[in-house]
């Protein structure tokens, strides 16, 4: 069975598609980033530290009921929302001063148990301001020091031209992803910035394979321009970019549908990475290379010292 | 051509089957069980099991197994009534040596145990459980030493005839002495006490000045957060507690992980506690220089205490909570210099009185000002007591409620904080939820495997199938790996896996669209098969170099769930590129090798 046709013959990087493409993406960026500024997201206590609390109800729970029992016991800023199933409550309430953070807990978890109804206390998190800040931070740190590393490792595989390429297919892809979760105001936790740090290595694979075959062709298809050569390669790898998109987009949708509520925010940020990176490794890595004027005469310099490639397994 | 060598094909095979031994020790579940531990870590060996046994059996209860494991007593039971019985009665038993826990137990077969398998320990989120971050206030741990140095001082400038005031100011210490010609003898004093404190001229000409150095302060630290730790750890284990973690975090904190406990605020209250107690002898006289108004505790009556302290805390070695003429009490035993210090004490002062004093560091909110904090140490007298005859290393104090006395017993014997501990991150999963996680988790895993296994199968026919039992056998050995190990499997690491099924599929696509493209370019199926796998694995491996960086740099930077991710990514990617690569290519091999073909179902 096949899905693209034996020898597809798409032109991607024309001059006239690849400025579309260039301004789809910076309608993207500049829409995401835009969203950051003014709605920025929807953070979850990892990061804003605070008090949460699941708890799984007998029956289906009374949003307003629990909401009012908890404004008379005075907890005016507590969030309430249902979790998953209409049976599984989430309350969250903002950080609280280190030593009384325990001492609220107690309280609003007696809060709800006065409710009258069994309650099954599913998980209970309290994460001092300052965890927080620093969970952030390292979160923050890992992404830039993954994309570093990466440009540096194309850089040493490929050159220079490509490396900027791809960590700007790859930004892009981040950006998009957490503009997405900023957009919809979807809960961005630790998983999240794992999702997103898998989708940069993901989306990479994709580039690096694009890349891979169009270093091959700009030695095969000698006097053929650089945006034919790339052109001929996305095409020859398109059966490739679209199959491992869709196996994986069919086990992350199995694990949307069925990993339970708080592996969703994680599920969605891959979901939207891989498809924006299916994208991105077609276009953007490409079309920033194109505009960097990449030639074949770029790749003639790792050829002198061949043991630099050879020597990789 | 497309012959591996035997050696290849037996070496291949044995990484499977050893794969698939590591993996086995998951699939037997696990049952309810009493562990039993030695309270000081010694090995119990057979004798003693047996003794365990026996004591169960003589309360009705026989054990499904009992064995030993790393030194302690492992008894499986049938149901969770059982389980709860013996291990009332075990407690009972033997609860002054040792530990007893109830835990869940795999139920392995005796000679995977014998082999020394083990299956993958599952993280607080699929087992329930408690996890806490405490972080270590460094700043009172230099300032106990400080105090230290400062009673240290005062006694050896006395002792050396020099007549001098010291005070502490902060992390700083004024010695005054009456004139210039005291200075240098001072200085010699202090530096015979201490080798490496810094001493300065006060401005005055007839003063010292003495700071603990960087070092030391580092070195301080350092033992505040390894006595901690210590201190934690036995007083977690005498919660009874199987499988505790105790473990230090950067520079000053600690993090716990306590498995199947559901009720953080019964075990909160013991993490944090500073209480201790010391002894010290009334000042009749109530003039003594040093001398301090200490307030008593609801009746006990206010007292003028002395300055020397005759014993501390750190110094009980055992202490145990009983009853005496109905009052409750906690049993003292001191270490030996503790109760040398009693037994002089004693001696010279019979007829007069002594206080025990209780001692609690907690850290309150200053009001109005957020995010900062003050230090509140209260220092109550618990009892004063005459001193009827001469007692050296075994008392008792009295003047506590019953559940106070239970807690400082426990508190005494585990030993005292080095320094306070505040929790600064607490998280709880209730077992209801981590059953959910780990049914939600697998159904993920089986679902999205299936619709892999199938779009391969249709979409590549017999190799799809080859594809698919790499696929299978990669899940196999991540398994293993984990088993190996010792990871625990958590909810995002169950995601890492899903991801890595999705993923590890585009080596064999990558390949196998190689081999359609040399068919296409009318390559014989032979040299089509070699070509495939030999063009593909450069992109193969640059695609997975580049995904193992991502994967470092989430776990050598990511905390808590991002970790859980990145290990199970990590090592999907490796052992995908085993099955995917030379995996696939063995059975290839064995199926199309060395045969003449016309045309590959590929």
């Amino acid at each position: 069975m096949q899905i693209i046709s034996k020898k597809t013959r798409i032109d991607f990087l024309s001059p006239a598609r690849r400025k579309i493409a260039v301004m789809l993406s910076l309608v993207f960026v500049v829409v995401s980033l835009a969203s950051l500024a003014t709605r920025g997201l929807d953070f979850g206590i990892d990061f804003t530290g605070g008090i949460l609390l699941e708890v799984g109800y007998e029956q289906a729970a009374d949003l307003e009921a629990i909401r009012g029992n908890l404004t008379d016991a005075g907890f005016t800023d507590a969030q309430v929302q249902l979790f998953g199933r209409d049976t599984d409550v989430l309350v969250r309430l903002p950080p609280q001063p280190e030593d009384s953070a325990t001492q609220v807990r107690d309280e609003l978890q007696a809060t709800l148990e006065a409710g009258g109804q069994n309650i099954d206390l599913r998980r209970m998190e309290t994460v001092s301001a300052q965890v927080g800040s620093e969970l952030a931070e390292r979160g923050a740190l890992a992404m830039v020091v993954a994309l570093l590393l990466i440009f540096v490792y194309v850089m040493i595989r490929f050159q220079w031209k490509f490396s900027a390429g791809a960590v700007a297919a790859l930004a892009h892809d981040a950006i998009v992803t957490v503009g997405f979760f900023s957009i919809f105001q979807l809960p961005f936790d630790l998983t999240v910035v794992a999702a997103v740090l898998a989708v940069i290595g993901y989306s990479l694979n994709d580039t690096v394979v694009a890349f891979d075959r169009i270093r091959e062709n700009f030695f095969a298809l000698r006097g053929v321009s650089a945006e034919d050569a790339m052109n001929t390669s996305i095409n020859e790898m398109l059966a490739r970019t679209l199959i491992t998109g869709l196996t994986t987009l069919l086990v992350l949708i199995a694990l949307l549908v069925l990993g339970g509520e708080s592996i969703a925010p994680f599920s969605i940020a891959l979901i939207v990475g891989i498809i924006i990176g299916t994208y991105s490794s077609i276009y953007t890595a490409s079309a920033t290379a194109l505009m960097l004027n990449v030639s074949p005469q770029d790749l003639i310099e790792p050829i002198k010292h061949p043991e630099l490639i050879d020597d990789l397994p | 051509m497309n012959k591996f060598p035997l050696w290849l094909n037996v070496l291949v095979l044995a990484v499977l089957l050893a794969g698939c031994l590591f993996a086995l020790p998951n699939i037997y579940g696990s049952v309810d069980a009493v562990q039993v531990a030695d309270n000081d870590g010694l090995a119990y060996d057979e004798l003693r099991l047996e003794e365990f046994v026996r004591t169960v059996e003589n309360a009705g209860v026989t054990p499904e197994a009992a064995y030993l494991q790393d030194g302690r007593a492992v008894l499986r039971f049938h149901s969770t009534q059982e389980q709860e019985a013996a291990g009332e009665r075990l407690r009972t038993a033997y609860d002054r040596e040792a530990n007893i826990a109830a835990t869940l137990a795999p139920k392995l077969p005796k000679w995977a145990r014998d082999l020394g398998l083990k299956p993958m320990s599952l993280g607080l989120d699929l087992r329930g459980g408690v996890y806490v971050l405490l972080e270590v206030d460094m700043e009172t741990a230099i300032d106990s030493r400080m105090v230290g140095y400062q009673q240290g001082f005062d006694e050896r400038l006395r002792d050396a005839k020099i007549r001098h005031r010291v005070d502490l100011d902060g992390q700083t210490i004024n010695i005054r002495l009456t004139g210039a010609e005291d200075v240098e003898s001072a200085r010699v004093v202090i530096r015979r006490m201490d080798q490496d404190v810094l001493i300065s001229d006060g401005a005055d000409g007839k003063s010292l000045i003495v700071r603990m150095s960087e070092a030391q302060i580092q070195a301080r630290q350092d033992f505040a957060i390894e006595q901690n730790i210590t201190t934690l750890r036995n007083r977690v284990n005498e919660l009874g507690v199987a499988e505790p973690l105790v473990q230090r975090q950067g520079a000053d904190r600690i993090v716990i992980q306590l498995p199947g406990v559901q009720d953080p605020n019964k075990i909160k209250g013991i993490l944090s506690a500073t209480a201790t107690v010391e002894f010290r002898l009334v000042d009749q006289s109530g003039g003594e220089p040093g001398s301090r108004r200490f307030q008593g505790r609801g009746t006990e009556g206010a007292q003028i205490l002395k300055r020397s302290v005759i014993a501390s805390g750190d110094q009980i070695i055992d202490a145990s909570a009983g009853y005496a003429e109905g009052q409750p009490q906690v049993n003292i035993t001191l270490d030996s210099a503790g109760g040398e210090n009693m037994l002089r004490t004693t001696m010279e002062n019979v007829g007069k009185p002594m206080s025990t004093v209780f001692i609690e560091t907690r850290r309150e909110a200053i009001p109005g000002r957020p995010g900062e904090f003050r230090k509140v140490v209260r220092q109550e007298i618990i009892s004063t007591a005459t001193i009827q005859g001469v007692f050296k290393d075994r008392f008792r104090i009295t003047g506590l409620s019953p559940g106070e006395a239970a807690d400082l017993a426990l508190l005494l014997r585990a030993g005292a904080l080095a320094a306070p501990v505040y929790i600064v991150d607490e998280r709880t999963v209730g077992p209801t939820l981590g059953q959910d996680n780990i049914d939600r988790g697998f159904n993920a895993i089986k679902i999205g495997f299936l619709a892999v296994i199938i779009f391969m199968a249709i979409y590549y026919r017999a190799f799809g199938l080859i594809a698919n039992v790499a696929l299978l056998s990669n899940v196999v050995f991540i398994v293993a790996m984990l088993s190996i190990l010792g990871a625990s499997l958590t909810l995002p690491g169950i995601a890492g896996i899903v991801l890595t099924v999705g993923m590890a599929v585009d080596a064999n696509v990558l390949i196998f669209e190689r081999i359609r493209e040399e068919l296409a370019a009318d390559s014989a199926p032979q040299s089509a098969i070699n070509s495939g796998y030999e063009k593909a694995l450069s992109s193969i491996v640059d695609a997975n170099v580049t995904t193992l960086i991502a994967a470092v740099v989430l776990f050598s930077i990511g905390t808590g769930p991002i970790k859980g991710f990145a290990i199970t990514l990590l090592l999907g990617i490796i052992t995908s590129m085993f099955t995917a690569i030379i995996g696939t290519r063995t059975i290839v091999n064995l199926a199309f090798g060395g045969r003449k073909l016309q045309s590959l179902p590929v």
